[in-house]
């Protein structure tokens, strides 16, 4: 049986026990899926867009869906330790890809406002998926994304009506635990913003144990006129698990999108984030920071669309790399006919702590619009022989000194991060990475 | 407090210290000069502990230890400071951070409790105003975004509010106006004191006018080819460089 014949096997079996599940839409859309999968495989080397990691780990382990039952017994508490202690906002957990209610928190919201699992909202809010739930991330040419539309079953839903705000952030908190066979989850999740809206999610990734699993996770967010959606990514899985995921962001005129997206765990781990500016004047910023070390892979794939005229896209990529680790950026800007006016700037910047630590950086500009302003560039280096000496000079220890000058590196992006208990619980985790932790202190 | 002798220290293949013979008592102020590529800078950087330079023979004793066995943060902790020529920019690090820090493992080293956050930061006020530093610079990070004379500032006000024991002050003086020139030796002469001692690398003799060094040494490929009291930095400015060159040709 090939590695996709057992994906394939598994939708059978999952179908004939939930079959007609959802509405007729849904299923049509889940046959689409498995059916492009099917045609598709797992990509290789081969594939201009996966020639830097090979997912063949992934391919090869007979993954089976995992269930929140698993996990019974789990506690809040111990919850907590593996995210940022309890945030002080509304937050749904989902164990093995499951909605996990008795571990969840749903806070009083603005009228109209919806906030509840994808399997809920199936069953009570089909018609406000509909327009959006799998319209957005393509599946024609992104075998991974094919599956977890095959497998939609659960994951958030957030709906918010026209001009509502919402104060707090929505924390989505994916508990993976092992169980057994290695397990498998494909979270998906749909955030649809409408005209004047405003909210932040937060998505954490987090694992018990430390058994190799997969979780392949799509989150849509579809963002309307003059909206405004910060979305968090904290991927911080054990260094067994294996993490493929797709953002993938529609924007209206005069939207603000920011995408920001932190990875610190995961043996193997792919992101795609992909923003459609499909209107005038929207406006986007994408930032992200990897860490990896020992022999974790992390990949950083983004394509900002620019479709329409007076976009401005910010995208601003640093990676941190130890070990044997190898970071991956394909950072692709494309600007539309249409798109004049355009304003696109990226960055990546890479600092290797290592001999062996390896990275791989790509800007794609694909230009076709005359009246823009696109820059871009890519620095990759070691530790600033010359400030460690500074630092060293004025009394500092060297393993001190190099800590400080990482976290200087890394701190940078999380300062960006607007939501402050995400923030907060970053940078102490930044400390736990470092050479030596160096103590905490404002203004370092 | 500091006894050198012989000190030989190369980079790469090139042979830039060529035996340097040098002792500073405690209390007294050395001037070194010498033309570009004399090797001054190297020497600060050697005495410093920059690994960049090999030393290749000699030695060097600071308060009796041996410090070229020394780590360069060691030496820090022991009293030894040095101001750069080219101060670096260390983005994301706040100068207040990075005294704070090594203030408390000269501290520590001594034996001597932590500053706590209300001591540090009227010292470090305190010292600000005597170098004339706007204290905003202070909390920005180390030297990011300054201009030439703010950045020497920087490296005298850290130097103030460390109160090393010996001061190595290397081109401190170049690039500066005259405002910040006397700023910056009105930093050094606070200093000054029985139980310290200061080293001034320059080129010029300007800066002699403010601080009036105990001797002057003038170095020239790689060795101290001439010693003597202050005069000697007025008989250089005098008569340049090349009467150095034209007396060592007739030798």
């Amino acid at each position: 049986m090939t590695a996709t014949d057992h994906f394939i096997s598994e939708f059978t079996r999952l179908g004939r026990e939930s079959a007609a599940a959802g509405p007729a839409w849904l299923r049509l859309a889940r046959e689409a899926a498995v059916e492009r999968f099917r045609e598709l495989g797992f990509p290789t080397l081969d594939d201009e867009e996966w020639k830097y990691t090979n997912v063949a780990p992934i391919a090869r382990t007979p993954f089976r869906i995992g269930n929140g039952f698993a996990v019974r017994g789990l506690t809040v508490e111990e919850l907590q330790r593996v995210t940022f202690g309890e945030m002080d906002c509304t937050h749904l957990v989902f164990l093995n890809g499951r909605f996990a209610p008795e571990l969840s928190r749903l806070r009083p919201v603005p009228d109209g406002v919806r906030i509840m699992s994808l399997a809920a909202a199936l069953v009570e809010e089909p018609d406000r998926l509909e327009p959006h739930l799998s319209r957005h991330a393509q599946f024609e040419d992104h075998a991974f994304v094919a599956l977890n539309t095959a497998f939609i079953q659960d994951g958030a839903f957030v709906y918010l009506p026209r001009r509502k705000v919402l104060e707090e952030p929505i924390h989505l908190i994916f508990v993976s635990a092992p169980n057994g066979s290695p397990r498998v989850s494909h979270p998906r999740n749909l955030i649809v913003a409408e005209a004047g809206s405003q909210a932040a999610v937060v998505e954490s990734y987090v694992s018990l144990g430390e058994a190799a699993y997969f979780t392949n996770a799509v989150t849509e967010v579809v963002a309307g006129d003059g909206a405004v959606v910060d979305h968090c990514k904290l991927q911080r899985e054990s260094e067994q698990a294996y993490h493929v995921a797709t953002l993938q962001a529609h924007l209206s005129r005069s939207a603000h999108f920011a995408s920001h997206s932190v990875s610190l765990g995961g043996a193997l781990v792919r992101n795609d984030v992909n923003i459609v500016l499909d209107a005038e004047g929207v406006d986007c910023v994408l930032n992200g920071l990897y860490l990896a070390q020992g022999s974790q892979h992390i990949d950083n794939h983004t394509f900002i669309d620019h479709a329409r005229p007076h976009g401005s896209s910010r995208e601003f990529y640093k990676g941190v790399l130890s070990g044997r680790s190898h970071g991956v950026f394909n950072g692709k800007i494309r600007v539309r006919k249409d798109a004049q006016k355009t304003d696109a700037k990226q960055t990546n910047k890479n600092l290797l702590l290592s001999e062996e630590a390896l990275v791989d950086t790509k800007p794609q500009l694909e230009i076709f619009a005359d009246d823009v302003r696109c820059t871009h560039g890519a620095t990759i280096g070691q530790l600033d022989e010359d400030a460690l000496f500074y630092l060293r000079s004025r009394g500092l220890a060297r393993e001190d000194a190099r800590s400080l000058l990482i976290h200087a590196f890394a701190s940078d992006l999380i300062s960006r991060i607007p939501v402050v208990p995400v923030r907060t619980g970053l940078e102490c985790l930044l400390m736990t990475r470092l050479p030596v932790g160096i103590e905490h202190r404002e203004g370092i | 407090m500091l006894e050198i002798k012989n000190l030989r220290a190369k980079v790469g293949d090139r042979e830039i210290l060529k035996g340097i013979s040098l002792t500073v008592k405690t209390g007294e102020v050395h001037a070194i000069m010498g033309p570009n590529g004399s090797g001054k800078s190297t020497l600060a950087q050697v005495l410093a502990g920059r690994d960049t330079y090999e030393v290749t023979g000699g030695e060097a004793t600071y308060q009796g230890k041996d410090l070229l066995e020394m780590a360069p943060e060691e030496r820090a902790r022991q009293g030894l400071f040095m101001a750069f020529q080219y101060p670096v920019e260390i983005p994301g690090v706040s100068t207040m951070y990075l005294l704070r820090a090594g203030l408390n493992a000269a501290r520590k080293q001594q034996g001597l409790e932590e500053l706590d956050a209300m001591d540090f930061l009227s010292l470090v006020k305190e010292q600000a105003k005597l170098v004339e530093m706007d204290e905003s610079l202070m909390n920005r990070s180390v030297n990011e975004g300054f201009s030439g004379g703010e950045k020497k500032r920087n490296e005298i006000f850290q130097m103030a509010v460390l109160q090393p024991k010996l001061a190595i002050l290397d081109e401190t003086d170049s690039g500066l106006d005259i405002d910040a020139l006397r700023i910056v030796a009105n930093g050094v002469n606070r200093l000054r004191g029985p139980d310290r001692a200061i080293i001034v690398v320059t080129h010029y003799q300007r800066l002699l006018n403010y601080i009036v060094p105990d001797r002057v040494h003038v170095l020239y490929e790689g060795r101290i080819v001439k010693s003597g009291g202050k005069e000697l930095a007025l008989e250089l400015e005098d008569k340049g460089y090349s009467w150095i060159e034209e007396k060592l040709a007739r030798a």
